[in-house]
């Protein structure tokens, strides 16, 4: 029988919006369960954006908030359990809790039933069960004379970050991947706690995926800016957002040209390689650093853009359109570039849908998440944006969104650069965030919906932080691309994701 | 084939003719400068998201440092931040920039390791270890092997195998999951090795000094032969302090 929601089992807010500890309904946990469940069910528009929990008293409280995207609400709802009580997992339900899930168990010990398999995530310092550590991951294995594994990582052969992935093939044919990840943990979101200072928490965030620099800045930020109670200047969200146009389309270029190396086209890596530096040498010119560190910073805009940014930006786009374009012509018509794009590493709709994908792992699959336009924030609104959509779910479907998208960042980028917003001279800054509330932020960065949540106590004192880059959700989708794939093929299936492992790890 | 000539000859001319003395376009956080003007040097030191910053004199510890630039923007008369790229050293002290002092960060050529130069002098292979690093300094190293520096024309290339490498390169803080892998890594590399370590978090720990995530004793037990600063590092500062350890003369 389909549940129907009680609008008082839960609370609504919009994105950056914030709303009192309290006033946040504290559900049973068979309620609870029904609700959030029941609200994703049969509803592609809506979808978790995080979910986790947290020490209170002597139990343990979840936070659960699923995002409505045709009516730009997030719904949040709460539940105190024990430690100990086996609980029924959401997942039994709704396969897209799976990882949410594991991760909880992870941290606190809840043993969830029905649940396929409690893997761990991250291998965390503060785990509960510090006896499970990295060295001793439970593979999935089938046992077979016909099959072989084949492991790689976690340091693998290009300077990238570290993961492991283990391969069940069939020859040279994949049967199953599995990624096993938490190499990348350094314990950030116990160090927003740690480190008390606003300077400090901002370079956390920072440094939370270097290649993600403006998102989960801006997502931090805004978290601080609603906890603060401040409202910000419109020149603070014009910065911002041409940051996060100029972040998606520099790491955009160079993915098409992490895909050229892949399929060995020499003139497609390093024409779209060399693309990438002027636009990341602009981004330097502007705040003193290639990936935007120190660009940001919450409630003040240590770097206002001005007409001789504009006129330069204007002349770095001028530059590298006619070249980019004109690769992109060349490599979209290359036969034996395409004939490696098109059906590899496909996953279908329904599977992107039931793993919660988000951002282009989303959008690839003819699934329509983007922040940008559900629960649009900063100057998003003026733009109508509409997301690059694709259907096939393959690498060829992947590159395709990495073009079109780079046009729409250059489009957003010049209708900016029309009109600069004058520089306003920074209120002070609040020295206190207000008590007893939870303040939550969703940011479309280049690989997808970025999610931060922070909770105050009655102090007013930061007391649980949590980060969600969207890698949390993708890497399943990663994992299901290679399926039946040669594994020859795993280089540009995972390229065509670039996934992040220090934003999944934290 | 015409329209690949096309392209080409669109590119024009792409590469950094001589990388130690290209200029970095725009602002750029490099080698701080201090002056020896009075400030408040509690409230400065106190800036500093990392503890960089030390008082009477007043320093500014590189291998701490996130070039954040906080405490040139609150104290612009006492700190500034120079485009000079070149950081790197190989003597940990050297990178702790005191007030007043207005010289470059060198290679110090007398206490390099011997077979370093003699060995590896013509031909540097390195195997790259993200001992979770946020994916910067990474992403700068490859920059550092792009058609515009271009570092494997001096014959400084990162390479696949441990076993075909002459020295790790680390970033990140090492975290507690990456440390046994770092190990095996190194282990597998040949003598003579050397051990790099690039970016800030790898240096000092960083903004995640003190993490209990972290476990950091391989370098206590490997000291570093180079030190490569930066959050992250720029390609040109990577560039010239691989090639300052283990060819520059004098």
């Amino acid at each position: 029988m389909p549940y129907y929601p009680d609008a008082m089992e839960y609370i609504t807010i919009k994105n950056n919006g914030s709303v009192p500890i309290v006033s946040i309904p504290e559900l049973n946990y068979d309620t609870f369960y029904q609700l959030n469940t029941g609200l994703v069910v049969d509803h592609p528009e809506r979808h978790c954006v995080n979910y986790f929990g947290f020490r209170s008293g002597k139990g343990i409280r979840l936070i659960c908030c699923i995002a409505d995207d045709n009516t730009q609400d997030i719904h949040i709802s709460s539940c105190v359990v024990s430690p100990d009580r086996p609980l029924e997992a959401f997942t039994s339900q709704v396969l897209s809790f799976e990882r949410f899930e594991r991760e909880i168990h992870e941290n606190f010990g809840i043993p969830f039933r029905n649940h396929p398999w409690l893997k761990p995530v991250r291998f965390p310092f503060n785990r509960a069960d510090r006896s499970k550590t990295i060295a001793n991951y439970p593979f999935f294995t089938m046992e077979s004379d016909e099959l072989h594994e084949v492991g790689v990582g976690p340091i693998h052969a290009g300077v990238i970050e570290p993961g492991h992935f283990r391969f069940i093939c069939n020859g040279e044919q994949i049967l199953h991947l599995e990624i096993q990840l938490g190499f990348q943990h350094r314990g950030v979101e116990d160090m927003f706690l740690k480190k008390e200072k606003l300077l400090q928490r901002v370079v956390l965030a920072e440094n939370i995926a270097g290649d993600t620099v403006a998102g989960h800045t801006t997502a931090f930020s805004q978290v601080w800016e609603t906890l603060s109670g401040m409202e910000v200047s419109e020149d603070i969200h014009y910065c911002r957002t041409l940051a996060l146009e100029l972040e998606r389309m520099a790491i955009h270029t160079g993915d098409l040209s992490a895909l050229c190396t892949d399929v060995a086209y020499q003139l497609g890596s390093a024409v779209f390689g060399r693309l990438r530096t002027p636009l990341i040498n602009f981004v330097q010119e502007w705040g003193g650093n290639r990936l935007g560190k120190g660009l940001i910073r919450p409630g003040r805009n240590p770097f206002p853009f001005t007409d001789e940014l504009a006129t330069r930006l204007k002349e770095v786009l001028k530059n590298y359109e006619p070249d980019f374009e004109e690769m992109s012509h060349m490599l979209f018509r290359l036969p034996s570039a395409l004939s490696r794009f098109e059906r590899t590493g496909v996953v279908s709709y329904e599977d992107v849908l039931s793993i919660g994908a988000v951002g282009m792992a989303a959008r690839m699959s003819g699934l329509n998440r983007d922040i940008r336009s559900s629960h649009p924030s900063l100057l998003y609104g003026r733009f109508d944006h509409q997301p690059v959509i694709k259907h096939h779910g393959d690498v060829y479907s992947r590159a395709q969104i990495r073009r079109n998208e780079i046009r729409q960042s250059m489009h957003y980028l010049r209708k900016l650069i029309k009109k600069v917003p004058a520089a306003i001279p920074a209120a002070p800054l609040p020295s206190s965030l207000l008590p007893g509330m939870l303040a939550l932020s969703l940011v479309e960065g280049w690989r997808g919906e970025i999610c931060h949540c922070g909770i105050t106590d009655s102090r007013g004192e930061l007391m649980h932080y949590k980060v969600k880059d969207p890698s949390f959700h993708n890497w399943m989708a990663l994992a299901l691309s290679v399926r039946n794939n040669e594994i020859s093929d795993f280089p540009i299936c995972n390229k065509s994701f670039n996934l992040s492992y220090c934003g999944h790890d934290l | 084939m015409l329209n690949n000539l096309k392209i080409l000859f669109h590119q024009g001319k792409q590469f950094i003719p001589d990388v130690t003395t290209a200029r970095v376009p725009g602002i750029f956080r490099g080698r701080p400068v201090i002056s020896t003007e009075p400030v408040n040097e509690e409230e400065l030191a106190e800036l500093c998201p990392t503890g960089a910053i030390e008082v009477s004199p007043v320093s500014i510890d590189l291998g701490k440092c996130t070039f954040c630039g906080e405490c040139a923007r609150v104290f612009p008369m006492k700190v500034r931040f120079t485009r000079d790229y070149k950081l790197s050293t190989n003597i940990r002290e050297r990178l702790i920039i005191r007030e007043g002092e207005d010289h470059p960060v060198e290679v110090d050529s007398a206490t390099v390791r011997k077979e370093i130069r003699q060995v590896l002098g013509k031909s540097l292979k390195l195997r790259q270890v993200s001992a979770a690093g946020d994916n910067s300094a990474e992403w700068e190293m490859n920059a550092a092997n792009n058609v515009q520096f271009d570092m494997s024309r001096f014959g400084i290339e990162f390479v696949a195998s441990p076993r075909h490498a002459d020295g790790v390169v680390i970033t990140g803080p090492i975290s507690e999951n990456m440390a046994e892998p770092l190990q095996i890594c190194y282990d597998a590399i040949p003598e003579p090795k050397i051990v790099v370590v690039a970016g800030t978090d790898a240096i000092s720990g960083g903004i995640f000094d003190g993490s209990p995530a972290l476990k950091r004793e391989f370098l206590s037990l490997y000291p570093a032969d180079l030190y490569i600063p930066g959050n992250p590092p720029h390609p040109l500062t990577i560039i010239n302090g691989l090639l300052d350890l283990t060819r520059k003369k004098g």
